[in-house]
C-alpha cells in the first residue's frame, strides 16, 4: 500500500468527516431538542453552497462569501422554523417528513430556475488554492481549511454547549424538552436560535463543500443521507456523538471507495473485484450502521433520556 | 383452582442514586386478594412494574408458583398468567368496548396472526368477551367506541381487559383510582367476586375497598415493606399508623 | 337499503367498475396513453395500499418503501437479463427478495421508535439505491431496459392493456383483502400496536413480532407493484427506489386517508392528476407540487380526511357493529 496515496485518502476522509459534522451536528441537535425531522437540512446546505457560490463570484473575497452563505442559510431557516416547524411541533413525524419533502421538491426545482440545472462554478480565492506538503506529500492547501475550520468549529460547538447558558438549555433540553419550557425560558426563541444555528451550520458545510464537490440542484440530498446516518450511529441529540460518528464514517467511507477493490483482489477474479467493490463500498456505511444499531439501537454516544 | 402463587425475594431497582424498591420480598399465596398500600411515592407502581416484568429488577427474583421469571419479560409473563391493569386507563380508544374485550380474550386462541375472518366472528372469543363484559357492566355501552365512554366505565373496562384474558394473577394498580363512590361500590362488589378464583393483588388508596376485600396487606414505605399482616394487624401496627400521619389512618 | 349505501360496501364495487371502464373510454377517445396512465396510477395504488398496512394501521412512518417497488422491478430486470421472461418465475423471485430484505430491514429498523425509523428506512433504501447505481452490469444510473414481457404460459404482460387488467385485478384482490384484514385479529391487534403499544404487550402479543410480520407483507405486496411497473414501463431503474418516489407514495396515502380501505387508490388517482395539470402548466412543476405537499401536510395534521369532506367513505363496515355509524363522537374509521 502506498502510504503517501493513504494518507491523502484518509485527510480526504477527515476533511469529508468536518463537511459532514457541520452539517449533522445542527440536525441532531434539531432532532433530539426540537424533536423535529427537518427533511430541508439539505436545502439549507444547499443554500449556503449557492449564495456562497454567488457572492464569491460577484465579489472575489472569499470570506465575505463564506458569511453570505451562512446567513443566507441562517435567513432561510429562520423562515423554515417560524413557518413550517412551528407549526407542526406538537404533530406527529410523518407531516413533519411530508412538509419538509415538500420544501426540498421546492428548493431543488427553485435552485434550477435561478440557476440552471448544470453545476454552478463555485471559485475558489488564489491564496487557497495551492497545496502545501503533509509529511512528504502534496495535499490541496483548501482541504486542510476545511480541517482547520472544522476543529475550529468543534472547539467552537464544545465551549458553546458546556460553558454557556444556551448551551447549558441545550444539554437540559436533550434530555427533558418539557422541562426546559416550565423553567419559564422562552422556549420560542430558544428555538428559533438553535433552528438558525443548525442553519448555519448547514450553510457554512454548503459554502465550503462548494468548490469542491459540484454545485447543483439535488446536491443536498446525498449528504442529508450521510448526516441522518450519522446521526443514527452517533447518537440524536448528542454532538459529541455526531463528530466521533462523522469521522468514523467518513474515513470508512472514503478508504472504503479507494481500497475495496484492492482490498477484494485475494479473494476473487480482478472483473469481478473491480464491479463488486464500488458497489460493496458504497454500502459500507450502511452496514455499519445497521451492526451498531443491531447492539446499540440509540446509537453509541447518545444522552441518556429520561 | 387456577390461582398461583408470587413471590419476590429481595427485589431490588435503582433510579439512579434512588432505591424506588428496597430489598422486597413478599409472599402471596394463591388465590389470595393480598392489598398494597402506601404513602405516595412509596414505589407501589415501581413494584406492580417489577412483577408484571415491564421493568427489570437490579438484584432479587420474582416467581410465579415456583417457576422464576425474572428473565421472562412482560409477553412471557403473561403467558404464565399474569396479567395487570393500569392506573392510568390504557385501552384502545378507537376501538368498540367489545374489539377492545376480544383482544383480550383471544390470547389463548393462537388467532393473532389470522387474516380473514372478523375477530369479531370469532363465536367462543366474543363469548367470553361478554361474559366479561357483563360482569363489569358494561353490556350496555358493548359496541361503543372506547373514546366516548365515561371516566369510570374506562375503569371498568380496565378491569375487564384484564379479566378476559384469562388470568391466574391479577395485578391491579389503583383500579379505584378517581371514581365516584356509587362505582367505587359496584367494583368492590366485582373484585369480592374474584377472590379465591385468581390471585389478586391489589394497589389501592381507597381504605374502603382494601379493609372490605383483603386477605392480607402488605405496607410499602419509601420502597421498603414496613409490615405484612391480616387487616386488624396492619390496622393496629405502630409503624403504619406512623407512616400515615395525615393520611387514611383513620379508616 | 339506505343502511347498505351508508356503510359504504357498494363503494368499491363501484370503485373498480368505473375504474374497468377507463380502458373501454380511452379506446373510445382513440387516447391511448390513458390507459398507460392509469395503469401507472394503479399501480402506484397498489404500492399505496401496501404501505397502508404499516403506515395507515400501524403508524409506521417508512420513508424507503420504494426501495422494494425497486426490488420487485430489478427481480424482473436481472432475471430478464438473464434469459429468464417465465412470470411465475420473476415473481416468485420477487416475493422471495422483498420477503428477506424486508426480513432483514424491518429486524433492524422496528428497534428503534419514531424518528429513528424514519431514518432508517430511508437509509436503507438509499442503500440500495446506490448499490443499483454502482452494479453496471445492471446498467446502472442508467437503468435497465427489459426487452420480453413477463410470461404467465396463458398471457404475457406485453402491453399498457395487459399490465392495467393485472394491476386491477390484483388491487381489487388486496382491496377486498384489506377490507376483512382490517377487522381480522392480526389486522386489529396490529393497529392496536399504534394505538397503545404497552397494552399490546400487556396483553402477552408481541409488538415486534406483529409489526415485522406486517412489514414483510407489505413489502412483499410493494414487490408486486414493481413487478408490474417493470412490464409498464420495460425498464427498471435505480431512480424507482429514490426517496422521491417513497415521499410520493406517503403523499398519496395522506391525501387519500390513513388507514383506510380505499384511501390510498383515491389518493393515488388525486396525486398523479395533480402532477398531470402540473406538468402540463410547466416544466417546474414541483414549484407548484413542493409548495402543494407543505400544504397538504398542513391541512393534514389533524388527521382530517379528503376523502370524508367529500362525503365519501372509505372504510366500508360490513354493519354488524355500528360503532361508528351510531356515535357522533366517534371518527369515521374508528371501527
Amino acid at each position: 500500500m502506498d502510504s503517501s496515496l493513504f494518507l491523502s485518502q484518509l485527510l480526504n476522509g477527515v476533511q469529508l468527516g468536518v463537511l459532514l459534522f457541520l452539517l449533522s451536528s445542527g440536525l441532531t441537535l434539531i432532532f433530539g431538542i426540537m424533536n423535529f425531522i427537518n427533511l430541508a437540512h439539505g436545502s439549507l446546505y444547499m443554500v449556503g453552497a449557492f449564495i456562497g457560490a454567488a457572492a464569491f463570484n460577484a465579489s472575489g473575497s472569499f470570506v465575505f462569501a463564506v458569511m453570505a452563505g451562512m446567513l443566507a442559510s441562517a435567513a432561510v431557516g429562520l423562515l423554515l422554523e417560524h413557518g413550517i416547524a412551528r407549526p407542526l411541533y406538537r404533530y406527529d413525524h410523518l407531516y413533519q417528513v411530508l412538509a419538509t419533502f415538500g420544501l426540498m421538491m421546492f428548493f431543488n426545482e427553485l435552485a434550477i430556475v435561478i440557476f440552471g440545472s448544470r453545476p454552478y462554478y463555485a471559485g475558489i480565492p488564489d491564496y487557497l488554492s495551492g497545496a502545501v506538503t503533509v509529511f512528504g506529500s502534496p495535499y490541496p492547501v483548501y482541504r486542510i481549511l476545511i480541517i482547520v475550520v472544522g476543529i475550529l468549529v468543534a472547539v467552537g460547538a464544545w465551549y458553546l454547549i458546556q460553558k454557556t447558558r444556551f448551551g447549558m438549555l441545550i444539554r437540559a433540553g436533550a434530555s427533558n424538552s418539557n422541562m426546559v419550557s416550565v423553567l419559564g425560558v422562552n422556549i420560542d426563541l430558544l428555538k428559533k436560535l438553535l433552528f438558525m444555528l443548525g442553519a448555519a451550520l448547514a450553510g457554512l458545510a454548503g459554502a465550503l463543500a462548494g468548490p469542491i464537490l459540484s454545485v447543483q440542484s439535488g446536491m443536498g440530498e446525498p449528504v442529508l443521507i450521510l448526516a441522518l446516518v450519522v446521526i443514527v450511529v452517533g447518537g440524536i441529540g448528542s454532538i459529541r456523538g455526531a463528530l466521533v460518528a462523522a469521522m468514523i464514517i467518513a474515513i470508512i467511507d472514503t478508504l472504503g471507495r479507494a481500497y475495496m477493490p484492492q482490498l477484494l483482489a485475494p479473494f476473487m477474479v480482478p472483473t469481478s473485484a473491480n464491479a463488486v467493490g464500488p458497489a460493496l463500498a458504497s454500502m459500507l456505511i450502511y452496514i455499519l450502521m445497521a451492526l451498531v444499531l443491531a447492539f446499540k439501537p440509540d446509537g453509541i454516544l447518545a444522552p441518556r433520556k429520561r | 383452582m387456577n390461582a398461583l402463587a408470587l413471590s419476590t425475594k429481595g427485589l431490588v431497582k435503582r433510579f439512579g442514586g434512588l432505591k424506588a424498591t428496597d430489598d422486597v420480598s413478599l409472599d402471596i399465596r394463591p388465590g389470595e386478594l393480598h392489598a398494597i398500600i402506601g404513602p405516595n411515592g412509596a414505589g407501589k407502581t415501581t413494584l406492580i412494574n417489577l412483577l408484571s416484568g415491564e421493568l427489570s429488577a437490579d438484584e432479587g427474583a420474582v416467581l410465579i408458583g415456583s417457576t422464576a421469571v425474572s428473565g421472562l419479560r412482560v409477553q412471557g409473563r403473561v403467558g404464565q398468567g399474569l396479567l395487570r391493569s393500569y392506573q392510568i386507563t390504557s385501552v384502545f380508544d378507537d376501538f368498540s368496548v367489545l374489539e377492545n374485550v376480544c383482544l383480550a380474550a383471544m390470547r389463548h386462541r393462537g388467532i393473532r396472526f389470522a387474516v380473514w375472518k372478523p375477530l369479531t366472528a370469532y363465536e367462543d372469543v366474543v363469548e367470553k368477551a361478554k361474559t366479561v363484559i357483563a360482569q363489569c357492566g358494561l353490556e350496555d355501552v358493548q359496541n361503543d367506541t372506547v373514546s366516548s365512554l365515561a371516566y369510570g366505565q374506562r375503569r371498568q373496562l380496565e378491569i375487564a381487559m384484564a379479566l378476559a384474558a384469562e388470568p391466574r394473577i391479577l395485578l391491579l394498580d389503583e383500579p379505584m383510582a378517581g371514581m365516584s363512590s356509587v362505582e367505587g361500590g359496584a367494583a368492590i362488589e366485582l373484585l369480592r367476586s374474584l377472590k379465591g378464583r385468581y390471585t389478586i393483588v391489589l394497589v389501592e388508596h381507597d381504605m374502603n375497598a382494601v379493609f372490605s376485600l383483603a386477605d392480607r396487606i402488605s405496607v410499602l414505605v419509601y420502597g421498603k415493606v414496613v409490615a405484612t399482616g391480616s387487616i386488624e394487624e396492619i390496622r393496629n401496627h405502630p409503624d403504619v399508623k406512623r407512616a400515615y400521619l395525615g393520611d387514611d389512618a383513620d379508616a | 337499503m339506505m343502511d347498505r349505501l351508508k356503510n359504504g360496501v357498494w363503494l368499491i364495487p363501484l370503485l373498480f367498475l368505473v375504474l374497468a371502464c377507463i380502458p373501454f373510454i380511452a379506446d373510445a377517445l382513440g387516447e391511448p396513453f390513458y390507459i398507460t396512465f392509469f395503469a401507472r396510477v394503479l399501480i402506484y395504488a397498489l404500492a399505496a395500499c401496501a404501505l397502508n398496512i404499516i403506515l395507515g394501521f400501524a403508524g409506521l412512518v417508512s420513508f424507503g418503501h420504494a426501495l422494494f417497488i425497486g426490488l420487485g422491478c430489478y427481480a424482473v430486470g436481472i432475471l430478464g437479463f438473464f434469459d429468464i421472461s417465465n412470470g411465475w418465475l420473476q415473481l416468485l423471485a420477487a416475493l422471495a427478495v422483498c420477503a428477506l430484505v424486508a426480513l432483514f430491514v424491518g429486524t433492524v429498523c422496528l428497534r428503534t421508535s419514531g424518528i429513528g425509523f424514519i431514518m432508517i428506512t430511508l437509509a436503507f433504501a438509499q442503500m440500495f439505491y446506490f448499490l443499483m447505481v454502482s452494479m453496471t452490469m445492471f446498467g446502472g444510473d442508467d437503468g435497465l431496459n427489459i426487452f420480453m414481457p413477463s410470461d404467465f404460459g396463458f398471457f404475457e404482460l406485453s402491453g399498457s392493456r395487459e399490465v392495467y387488467w393485472a394491476t386491477w385485478a390484483v388491487l381489487l384482490l388486496l382491496t377486498i383483502f384489506l377490507f376483512r384484514f382490517r377487522k381480522s385479529p392480526f389486522g386489529l391487534v396490529l393497529r392496536a400496536t399504534h394505538l397503545n403499544p404497552r397494552r399490546v404487550n400487556a396483553l402477552g402479543y408481541s409488538v415486534f413480532k406483529v409489526q415485522l410480520a406486517a412489514y414483510i407483507l407489505s413489502g412483499m405486496i410493494t414487490g408486486v407493484a414493481g413487478f408490474l411497473l417493470a412490464n409498464l414501463t420495460a425498464f427498471a431503474s435505480p431512480s424507482y427506489m429514490s426517496w422521491h418516489m417513497s415521499g410520493e407514495l406517503i403523499v398519496m396515502l395522506v391525501i387519500g386517508g390513513l388507514g383506510t380501505v380505499t384511501g390510498p387508490i383515491f389518493g393515488s388517482i388525486i396525486y398523479l392528476v395533480m402532477e398531470e395539470v402540473f406538468k402540463g402548466i410547466t416544466q417546474h412543476w414541483m414549484l407548484l407540487m413542493g409548495p402543494l405537499i407543505v400544504i397538504i401536510a398542513m391541512l393534514t395534521r389533524n388527521g382530517v380526511d379528503f376523502m370524508k369532506l367529500l362525503r365519501i367513505n372509505t372504510n366500508p363496515s360490513e354493519g354488524v357493529d355500528r360503532a361508528d355509524e351510531t356515535k357522533p363522537a366517534a371518527a369515521g374509521d374508528a371501527s
